[in-house]
């Protein structure tokens, strides 16, 4: 034991043997008695996960692409569950919102604060030029802008005007029709707080008529002619507007402290219809009064940071629901198609011969059909399941092909080598071969595939959504590929929608792939030692 | 005689499969309740009556046995039963107009993917770690990731919105080798094009340093050659061997097209027309097409698998 220690020491010296004086008292003899034991390895095992992990950490972009896989597993998570709004939820006086982040709005950064930039025309100009006149909430940024001149198509010059459009102050005001109780209680919240959420009303006969107008009536409060179906303004001689409301009657219930002065005159706040009050109120504050007094959902005021969708959807808790959906489908179809085909596979590489080739027939078949095919026959043929189901039981019968290829071409490789010869004449049975032995070869391949089929699967997925082959559009559910699809006529005039979900899409295919190519080199061992 | 016997083989199995699939397809289709469409002012016995008399209430073998002897005897793939628009018309006709658009657009993108994408590669790997080489894998690797619907949303926003370069969608008509056409063809063979350019370049830079660092190259080199004669003429060629059946591969699937390519641009191509049928329902066209893709994804691998011998005589088809 002494000996063997010293022996080693000598051998890391770099002195040259010759140099040693060695008396002649150490020289003993070696007892013959007791038995020479090889000492025990000082380093650590390294398991072949192990060692597959060591290489995976020095590569970098893989590990930044786990880490975005990770956020955005986390974003599909949480989001849905902590945000206020949800998946039903819409708003049809707030579509097309653009994203809006409350840093960027307050420090008044024009992006990405729920403005957008316009040039337009004088009528559409003035239209929201007005409404700040009125209200006092400008849909024009600061009611800045500045006046353009072009030549236009037919040679003539063309005002335009340039300004930011605060896409949540635009709606403006809105004609909408209360009860009773909803007229007073916010004429209540209105004495309390001190803001003005109902706007005088006005003269019915004096609206504006024009068919493009239907929708944005309330926000004339001033006169208007029809020139040629167009709603053009009448200005006084001072070149102002001139207000349209009705003049005081005291027949419109309102009682509320807060009142719009007019030049010495009061105004009317409601009409009386059937079924209680029609009145003009500030949308953006009325949403307010809404969420906090009547639904009390917890929406303190309109804010969506990823906008929203044409029916007014808020896009951040639709796009994170999708992909919460895209991900449990990759997830569990890819854990089933990989524990079939590995059982599939192994069966076929093992057993070989006669059985091989006619389970490879199955797969040629079965891998030649089109997942187009497959995923329309599955339609008709199930007309009455969630299309959630048929999308699950697409991706297995196709996916499993894939897997069971692997683990097949794993057992060719080593079912002949001579550590299985020396497993069976062990006596080790056939399962026990196939499992024990030779299967944990093919689990690096198997994981490595498994997370490459994420990223397809979850791109078949928001393709098929987007084609409309697959409506996953239920209440409660949705689909990236939908939010694409229904924001793709749209692309032109509110990007917006499409960028959100185009950009996650992407994120999670570019990560997905950069993570599933650095682990096929971390579990290929030929590798071992390269990056050094 | 191996290589004709290996595709004789080849061949047979192909068709095997596609019988399969067909005879798969085709009953699953007839297995489905048949839906009389009675639309306003008509009888539904009537309707009932034509089906019967064309051949729907028959068993399924008798209607599959009728089917291929009238694809085989007349070409008749059957009529347009509930796409409103191609109603009572010969399905194959309808397909057959809408082949060009989906050809001439992945033609097109083949051609300008396939020298840029092949280029990129050689030079990423003449470059090998060098700051070229990491600029193009880096983008190869984006380009690769992202799906081509991105790219799409993006050439119509910026090219064909914003700088107005192009159409925002395929013009109509079918004078296809006109320049306005042409234009407005652009945007979609773009859109493809940009997958396939990554895909190329991925794969030959591959191929190529592979074949850099082979003991051949060396030998070229010390027998005198200079470093372009011999990655010219010795690198590039075995690089070549793999690379080319892709191509092959890719221009026969050019015939299938991208779906969503084809919907984002209303490109009126063969896409649609299979979209349009699987969602009304429209049988007939629905068989036609399913034989179709499933055929073009048959041959292009046949194809794939037998250039090898060809191309490489070193490869021996089927020899043991």
């Amino acid at each position: 034991m002494d000996l063997l220690t010293q022996e080693s020491e000598w051998g890391r010296s770099n002195m040259k043997a010759k140099d040693y004086k060695i008396s002649k008292e150490k020289f003993v003899f070696c007892s013959n008695e007791g038995r020479l034991h090889d000492q025990k390895l000082d380093t650590k095992p390294m398991s072949y996960l192990k060692d597959a992990f060591s290489r995976f950490k020095r590569n970098r972009a893989s590990i930044t692409a786990a880490i975005i896989i990770g956020i955005l597993i986390l974003f599909a998570i949480f989001v849905p569950i902590f945000s206020k709004y949800t998946v039903q939820y819409n708003d049809t006086y707030y579509r097309y919102i653009s994203p809006k982040n409350k840093l960027f709005a307050e420090l008044g950064i024009p992006f990405w604060d729920g403005t957008k930039g316009k040039e337009a025309t004088a009528q559409d100009f003035y239209f929201y030029y007005s409404m700040g006149q009125e209200t006092g909430k400008n849909a024009i940024v600061d009611q800045e802008y500045s006046i353009i001149h072009k030549i236009g198509l037919t040679g003539r010059e063309v005002t335009y005007y340039k300004y930011q459009l605060d896409t949540y102050q635009a709606v403006g005001v809105v004609l909408m029709d209360l009860r009773t109780e909803q007229y007073q209680n916010i004429q209540n919240y209105q004495d309390e707080k001190g803001i003005q959420v109902i706007y005088p009303i006005t003269i019915p006969e004096q609206r504006p008529t024009s068919r493009q107008d239907v929708n944005k009536v309330g926000n004339y409060w001033y006169a208007t002619e029809e020139i040629n179906g167009k709603t053009s303004i009448i200005l006084d001689d001072d070149g102002n507007l001139i207000p349209i409301y009705k003049s005081y009657t005291g027949t419109d219930d309102y009682y509320s402290a807060l009142r719009y002065e007019g030049e010495g005159y009061l105004y009317d706040y409601s009409t009386k219809n059937q079924t209680g009050y029609s009145v003009r109120v500030n949308y953006y504050e009325y949403y307010i009064y809404y969420h906090t007094y009547v639904l009390q959902d917890g929406i303190t005021e309109p804010m969506f940071l990823f906008g929203t969708t044409n029916y007014g959807a808020d896009i951040l808790t639709s796009l994170a629901s999708g992909a919460r959906f895209s991900f449990a489908l990759a997830i569990i179809v890819a854990s089933i198609n990989l524990f079939v085909g590995a059982i599939y596979g192994a069966i076929e590489g093992y057993y070989g011969g006669r059985l091989d080739l006619a389970m490879e027939r199955i797969v040629d078949v079965l891998a030649a059909v089109p997942f187009m095919i497959v995923i329309s026959l599955l339609k008709y043929h199930l007309e009455n399941v969630p299309q959630a189901v048929i999308l699950f039981i697409a991706f297995f019968i196709t996916g499993w092909i894939g897997m069971a290829g692997r683990t097949r071409m794993q057992f060719y490789r080593f079912k002949n080598q001579e550590y299985v010869l020396a497993a069976r004449t062990l006596g080790a049975n056939d399962r026990r071969i196939m499992f024990k032995h030779i299967f944990p070869n093919a689990i690096g391949t198997l994981i490595t595939s498994f997370v490459l089929v994420i990223p397809g699967m979850i791109f078949s997925e928001t393709s098929l959504s987007y084609l409309g082959i697959i409506n996953l559009n239920t209440g409660d559910m949705t689909s990236v590929g939908t939010l694409l699809a229904s924001a793709q006529p749209y692309l032109v005039s509110y990007p917006h929608m499409i960028f959100f979900p185009a950009v996650f899409i992407s994120l999670l295919m570019l990560s997905f792939n950069l993570f599933g190519n650095g682990l096929r080199d971390a579990f290929n061992p030929s590798l071992r030692g390269t990056e050094d | 005689m191996y290589m004709f016997k290996y595709i004789l083989k080849r061949l047979g199995l192909m068709m095997m499969t596609f019988g399969i699939i067909i005879i798969m397809c085709f009953v699953l289709i007839k297995l489905l309740p048949i839906v009389i469409d009675v639309q306003f002012g008509q009888d539904a016995d009537i309707i009932r009556n034509q089906l019967i008399a064309r051949g729907y209430y028959d068993p399924i073998p008798v209607q599959f046995f009728n089917y291929i002897r009238r694809i085989v005897v007349s070409g008749d793939w059957g009529i347009g039963v509930s796409l409103a628009e191609y109603r009572n018309m010969p399905v194959w006709d309808v397909f057959v107009t809408k082949l060009p658009p989906t050809v001439l657009i992945n033609v097109y993108s083949s051609l300008i993917a396939v020298p840029i994408g092949i280029g990129l590669g050689i030079f990423a790997a003449l470059k090998k770690n060098k700051w070229q080489d990491h600029t193009i894998s880096t983008s190869v690797m984006i380009f690769i990731s992202v799906p081509s619907f991105v790219y799409a949303f993006l050439v119509q926003y910026l090219l064909c919105f914003r700088l107005k370069m192009f159409p925002i969608t395929m013009r109509g008509g079918f004078e296809y080798f006109t320049w306005d056409m042409f234009k407005s063809m652009i945007p979609s063979v773009i859109s493809l094009a940009f997958g396939s350019i990554a895909g190329y370049a991925r794969f030959t830079r591959a191929e190529l340093t592979e074949v850099l660092t082979s003991e051949f190259m060396l030998l070229a080199r010390t027998k005198g050659l200079t470093k372009g004669q011999a990655t010219t003429r010795h690198a590039l060629r075995n690089a070549m061997v793999p690379i080319f059946p892709m191509i092959i591969g890719e221009f026969i699937s050019v015939l299938s097209g991208s779906l969503i390519i084809e919907k984002i641009f209303s490109v009126p191509g063969v896409g649609g027309l299979y979209l349009a049928a699987i969602n009304s329902k429209d049988y007939d066209f629905f068989m036609l097409l399913s034989a179709f893709y499933t055929f073009v994804g048959l041959a292009a691998g046949i194809v794939i698998d037998i250039s090898y011998g060809f191309i490489d005589p070193r490869i021996r088809m089927g020899a043991k």
